[in-house]
């Protein structure tokens, strides 16, 4: 399959390909890695037993024993040192923190140990971990179980951050992080897990299984970090988002009529330059799109990107949607996500200049 | 508010007033040192337990301090590790080394030719006697003043010496801060320099060498002070948790810079009782007794090899130095505490039993000593040859970027890019004494 080939827009129903939802592609990239490689090893909270809260670890611990996957105590401080140390042993760790927002008691050991082990030892030591961890709203989570820390990591020289958007990408993108010699965090958007997101919560989910971007091929493959992925073509503008947020805006594009090169960035460190200044030269105008509250978002980062490199084809402004600079709220979850309204007034804007 | 009374005055007026307690050391600038106060058992009082006991069988180790030497300098007791003379003698080589290499070093950074120095004066025993009783290929995760177990290795002195320079020979390309070495060929895993945060890493590679069945065991040395990093909680949780083979050692040297042990609980408890909570096995030593030191590493390195758990440590010493060459002791703390150590120095002690048992004398100590020193002089002056701290001038600027990431993504290559323009545009005939340093 080639990565154009991944979009959600185009639907077969009638197909007898394995399709998997994000989960279960999730848990068939640890599968397949750890069948290839006998160093890697999964360790988090609930994910031995009981294969994790999000079912992502099912049946592992079974599979490969209680040795390769295991429960931890609840020390997101714990789990990191730990990989960081069993990494500079040799083997491959991949631990999961239930949630990104607990991800912050492990942050000195993600920081300041895990990006740095490689630049402080000049190579004698590495950190070829890959810390799985499900992130952003819609499911009221309320202000612990939303957020999207993502520019925290982006900010930390050492670290790449991957986002994948699909099943398909999301098995991918896990084996090349698995495989990647250097910490990797992966966050999961969790709102999509089950199937993609017009971003009406109000309609009902369609299940994965109804889109081509979960046809998921057995075996061994790898999609690269740092490479990103256009979900739809068009001349009008480029969308640059990732996660939960490139199908909102995919579907507010379809709605709306309008043509757009909508950008899955699917890895944020390192960002994919030369796609977004090869599409946003050709459409001229931009809009950027994420979950996470705005301010030093990574979205101010993504506009200095094009306002610098692409400032003389830009026809209009930069645009920014993003969460508002607030906790996730929990009853008023969906006025805070940046739904169809703050995403189609930011189009007209854009379009309108 | 309106229906509730204001303040503490009206709803609580028979409640006694609270106070906040601050600790304070016994001892500041000027006063008249009496460690009295300090318990200081008779060597050799104390059993030794199988080193497969069940944590909740020994309790009393973790407050009580095993002692081997006594003040006869002999040693006494089921702690006494009955080393032959040569080892004894490789020992006290061993420390008399790292303090003339910290004699050296001090002066070279008040000489201006590094940033920083660290001296583990008083302290030497705690590294060099514990690392004597690990295998060679046992891992250590050291914080910042175990250079005594490099020493005890054999990594090259004039890496260190590199490293300190941060000049062309320094394996870590003048990345670090002096004293942060890291060498996987001697198992001594890279020194970060924030605190406490190789403990649970520590125990994290004791998992992955039960995982892999391997028979290599972790050991992680951490300050009194440090423990009160949520990190060394992590590293104890996990350690009894999974019955992870790795020795927790706790250097209490009393002092934090400038915060005295209290500050990280002493007022209340011993270092090695807070094992107990965990389960682990503790033992609280008398870390400036050779040993001790060394029989303490050794049972807990038998145990963790048994596959019969974790052990902390708490190495109960003094640190006779400050805290780094940044830092000026006699501003918080009276000078007669290093006189008055009722614990003494662990060179001296080890000398003087060696001396006690017929092994050694005076004039072999004062060779020993001189050859130490003159050694540390030759393999700094061959270390100067490649520089000393200068202007960020002994590595190509490149090497800046490099080792971020196993490759260079655009970003960092375009960052390169510039500083090497800078550098172009700052040195336009090219960098000053032919690149070899300013």
């Amino acid at each position: 399959m080639s990565d154009t080939a991944t979009t959600t827009a185009t639907k077969t129903e009638e197909s007898t390909d394995r399709r998997l939802n994000m989960i279960e592609a999730i848990n068939d990239a640890l599968d397949v890695s750890m069948k290839r490689d006998d160093n890697i090893v999964i360790m988090g909270e609930d994910v031995g037993y009981f294969g994790g809260v999000f079912r992502c670890t099912a049946g592992l611990q079974e599979k490969y024993g209680k040795s390769r996957v295991f429960d931890t105590p609840i020390s997101e401080c714990g789990i990191i040192a730990a990989a960081v140390g069993m990494g500079a042993y040799g083997l491959r760790p991949v631990p999961e923190i239930q949630f990104a927002d607990y991800i912050y008691p492990g942050l000195d050991q993600l920081i300041s140990e895990a990006a740095r082990l490689r630049y402080r030892s000049a190579a004698e030591y590495t950190a070829p971990i890959t810390v799985r961890s499900p992130f952003g709203g819609g499911i009221f989570g309320g202000q612990t179980h939303s957020q999207s820390p993502e520019a925290i990591f982006a900010h930390v020289s050492g670290l790449k951050t991957v986002i994948p958007a699909t099943p398909y990408d999301a098995k991918g993108l896990l084996i090349s992080a698995i495989e990647d010699n250097d910490p990797v965090i992966f966050f999961e958007p969790k709102r999509i897990y089950n199937g993609p997101f017009s971003g009406y919560y109000d309609k009902p989910v369609e299940p994965w299984k109804r889109f081509d971007a979960s046809v998921v091929p057995e075996g061994h493959y790898t999609i690269p970090l740092g490479k990103a992925r256009y979900a739809t073509r068009g001349d009008e503008l480029t969308i640059l988002a990732y996660g939960t947020m490139v199908h909102v805006v995919e579907a507010v594009c379809r709605e709306k009529g309008i043509e757009a090169d909508v950008v899955d960035l699917r890895t944020i460190v390192p960002v994919d330059i030369e796609t977004i200044e090869e599409s946003v030269k050709k459409t001229g105008r931009c809009l950027i799109v994420h979950e996470a509250t705005r301010t030093a978002g990574f979205g101010a980062e993504l506009s200095a990107l094009v306002t610098e490199r692409c400032f003389y084809h830009l026809e209009a402004p930069v645009e920014r949607v993003t969460g508002f600079d607030t906790p996730y709220p929990h009853s008023l979850e969906w006025a805070y996500f940046p739904g169809p309204i703050r995403i189609g007034e930011a189009l007209d804007k854009i379009l309108s200049e | 508010m309106a229906d509730r009374p204001e303040g503490n005055a009206e709803a609580g007026e028979n409640r006694p007033k609270l106070s906040l307690h601050v600790p304070e050391p016994k001892f500041r600038p000027g006063d008249t040192v009496d460690f009295s106060h300090i318990e200081v058992p008779e060597a050799g009082q104390q059993p030794r337990p199988d080193e497969t006991s069940d944590p909740r069988d020994m309790l009393d180790f973790a407050h009580g301090l095993i002692r081997v030497l006594g003040d006869d300098n002999k040693a006494h007791g089921p702690w006494d590790p009955k080393l032959d003379p040569d080892t004894l003698r490789t020992m006290l080589g061993h420390m008399a080394m790292t303090r003339a290499f910290d004699e050296r070093m001090f002066r070279g950074q008040r000489q201006g030719k590094t940033s920083f120095y660290m001296k583990c004066t008083g302290e030497e025993a705690t590294s060099v006697s514990a690392s004597m009783a690990l295998a060679a290929d046992d891992m250590v995760f050291p914080s910042y003043r175990q250079q005594g177990i490099l020493i005890q290795r054999g990594y090259p002195m004039i890496e260190m010496i590199n490293q300190i320079y941060s000049n062309r020979g320094d394996k870590l390309k003048g990345r670090q801060l002096p004293i942060m070495y890291s060498s996987k060929e001697h198992s001594f895993f890279t020194i970060s320099g924030n605190l406490a945060t190789q403990t649970p890493q520590a125990v994290g590679w004791a998992m992955a060498s039960a995982i892999k069945g391997d028979s290599r065991i972790a050991a992680t040395w951490v300050g009194e002070g440090s423990t009160a990093e949520g990190d060394f909680h992590s590293a104890c949780l996990f350690a009894t948790v999974y019955n992870a083979p790795v020795i927790l050692n706790v250097v209490n040297n009393q002092w934090a810079i400038s915060s005295f042990s209290g500050f990280a609980g002493a007022e209340r408890s011993t270092f090695a009782a807070r094992g107990i909570g965990y389960g682990i096995a503790s033992l609280r030593v008398d870390g400036n007794d050779p040993l001790a030191c060394f029989a303490a590493e050794q049972w807990a390195a038998n145990r963790a090899r048994a596959n019969a758990g974790p052990t902390l440590i708490e190495f109960f010493s003094y640190r006779a130095e400050g805290h780094s060459t940044s830092d000026d002791p006699s501003g918080y703390r009276s000078a007669q505490e290093r006189d008055e150590w009722p614990l003494g120095d662990p060179v001296m002690r080890l000398k003087n039993h060696l001396i006690e048992i017929g092994e050694w004398d005076e004039d072999r100590q004062a060779k020993m000593d001189l050859e130490a020193a003159e050694f540390v002089k030759k393999t700094t002056k061959e270390a100067e040859a490649n520089g000393i701290l200068g202007h960020g001038l002994h590595h190509p600027f490149h090497t800046m970027f490099e080792d971020v990431f196993e490759d260079l993504p655009w970003h960092l290559q375009e960052q390169a890019a510039q500083a090497i323009h800078e550098r172009e545009t700052k040195f336009p005939e090219g960098l000053p004494n032919g690149g070899k340093g300013a």
